[in-house]
């Protein structure tokens, strides 16, 4: 912007004065674009690393709940043993037993067909000792005991054993739970990459606004006042990255929901579905991201803040 | 108002440039501090203005102790002290106007209570034509007469200028003498660091003359 230029607009800048506004530090002095931009891109993969968390956690509770509606009672065929009188026996124990939906014992075809994939199709499979598969569903909302059924089965039907996919949950636990510290880790990254980043922005910011830090002293400026001035601008440039940063992780989320709606094809759709279930972040999600920006604004403008205050004590 | 008591000051490990200074300002005084090139006239302000201290003695300002002041304390009394530099030391980023009512500014002070105030100091200064030029565009006369207003504007209780009318032709050296000699007569006491003989004849006050680092008073 050239001198007669920035003349020209004076009237506008001495209006803004009039509202407090118009800055002491020189705008271009300080490094803002580079500093926008770090601020919008750790703000976007912040809103990312969070939504994905929140993706993975809402698929492994799906996954979880889908799990632990149902059991499978296994009848083993032992030698001499009528397999069919066993898996008959279990069911009925299964009955019997509280807070069971359903009790559906697959037939020897079934069995045959959950096969398939190993030994082809059209297998005689007579002659192998297959175990028997009951799927048990649990009733929405019941406590069954499963402790108690499990021992029925042990001690009443010879080859029977009950498999709660608690193996299965706890291993969705662990992968889900290690995602979601992965993601904190990240996040505390970002933060503090965040942080450092302000730091060394408002030293060059000083250093190269000197003589007016210098001004300000012998106008009879206190720190806080220069702390402040600073603070304001920097809490302006960390508002304007977090608002395109967390902006375009939302537009992209909001993308993702609509995609996964088919409202770009029933192929993008299913390839979507795929890759992140069919889940979105929702209005929790988004309330997050825009925390998320307020946040990363105040860091900008606090650590600005700070470490004005730290430089001028340097300063005599 | 300003008290120094043996005062020597010597930058880094060089030689003392000013040794065993001990004088007083009193309230509402006009004075002169006068003495060839490199004497140490601009280190003495600067001393008087807190931006260096001593490396012995003592100084008193507003009857408090200069070096048992914290950060704080000290833009407070800064507050009461304008200052002209040699060198202007204006922002070039704001306008005349601005640089002006800088020091209104950084105390907190709301526009409107001081914008007519400053709109007739620079009307004074001559500078009424000029409050939305940006120092770059100003002629070393205006900036020298911009430094003054804002150093002015706080009615402040002592004012240091150093060489004040260096840049300006005699008639608007006169001009700026008669500010200081008002602002004297309103009750500021006024330290002009100068070597302009001529403008020293023009009214007779107390001169300090820094001479091999020595001061020595003309009553």
């Amino acid at each position: 912007m050239t001198v007669r230029h920035r003349q020209r607009f004076a009237w506008l800048r001495r209006l803004a004065a009039q509202q407090g506004s118009a800055p002491i530090l020189p705008k271009q002095s300080i490094s803002g674009r580079a500093l926008v931009g770090v601020v919008a891109i750790m703000t976007f993969l912040v809103a990312l690393t969070t939504g994905a968390v929140l993706l993975v956690r809402a698929a492994a509770n799906q996954w979880r709940a889908d799990l632990a509606r149902e059991v499978t009672i296994q009848v083993r065929p032992l030698e001499g043993g009528d397999i069919d009188a066993a898996v008959e026996r279990a069911a009925a124990l299964a009955r019997e037993s509280p807070g069971i939906a359903e009790v559906r014992p697959l037939s020897k075809e079934e069995s045959a067909r959950l096969l398939e994939p190993w030994f082809g199709a059209g297998a005689r499979l007579d002659d192998l000792p297959i175990p028997r598969l009951i799927v048990v569903k649990l009733a929405p909302g019941a406590a069954p005991d499963l402790a108690q059924l499990r021992k029925s089965l042990s001690e009443q039907v010879a080859g029977a054993s009950l498999d709660d996919h608690r193996a299965w949950i706890d291993r969705i636990a662990v992968v889900a739970g290690f995602a979601i510290a992965g993601g904190a880790l990240a996040l505390a990254l970002m933060l503090a990459a965040t942080v450092l980043s302000v730091m060394f922005a408002t030293r060059g910011a000083m250093a190269i606004n000197r003589p007016t830090v210098e001004v300000l002293h012998f106008s009879g400026a206190t720190d806080g006042f220069i702390a402040g001035e600073f603070q304001r601008h920097f809490l302006l440039l960390g508002l304007k990255g977090g608002v395109i940063g967390g902006g375009a992780a939302m537009a992209l989320f909001v993308l993702l929901s609509l995609a996964l709606d088919g409202k770009f094809g029933g192929a993008t759709r299913d390839q979507l579905g795929l890759l992140f279930g069919h889940h979105t972040i929702g209005p929790l999600g988004y309330a997050a991201i825009v925390t998320e920006v307020a946040l990363l604004a105040l860091v900008t403008a606090a650590t600005s803040r700070y470490t004005v205050n730290r430089t001028l004590q340097t300063i005599e | 108002m300003v008290r120094f008591e043996n005062v020597g000051l010597r930058y880094g490990l060089g030689p003392e440039v000013l040794r065993d200074l001990t004088f007083r300002i009193e309230p509402h005084s006009f004075q002169f501090l006068t003495g060839p090139s490199g004497a140490g006239k601009t280190s003495l302000l600067r001393l008087m203005f807190m931006s260096l201290k001593p490396t012995r003695g003592l100084i008193s300002l507003f009857e408090q102790e200069v070096g048992s002041l914290d950060k704080n304390a000290l833009a407070m009394l800064r507050r009461r002290i304008g200052i002209v530099f040699q060198d202007f030391r204006l922002l070039d980023h704001l306008t005349t106007y601005e640089n002006v009512a800088l020091p209104l500014r950084v105390r907190g002070l709301d526009e409107a209570s001081y914008r007519s105030e400053v709109m007739e100091l620079l009307e004074w200064v001559g500078l009424g034509d000029r409050i939305d030029a940006l120092p770059p565009v100003l002629s070393g006369g205006e900036k020298q007469r911009a430094a003054i207003a804002r150093a002015v504007i706080g009615r402040p209780q002592l004012l240091l200028a150093d060489e004040p009318t260096g840049n300006v032709d005699p008639a608007m050296a006169e001009r700026l003498l008669r500010l200081f000699i008002e602002l004297y007569k309103s009750g500021t006491s006024v330290v002009i660091a100068t070597h302009d003989i001529a403008l020293m004849n023009q009214y007779n006050a107390r001169r300090l003359v820094l001479h091999e680092g020595r001061l020595h008073n003309y009553e």
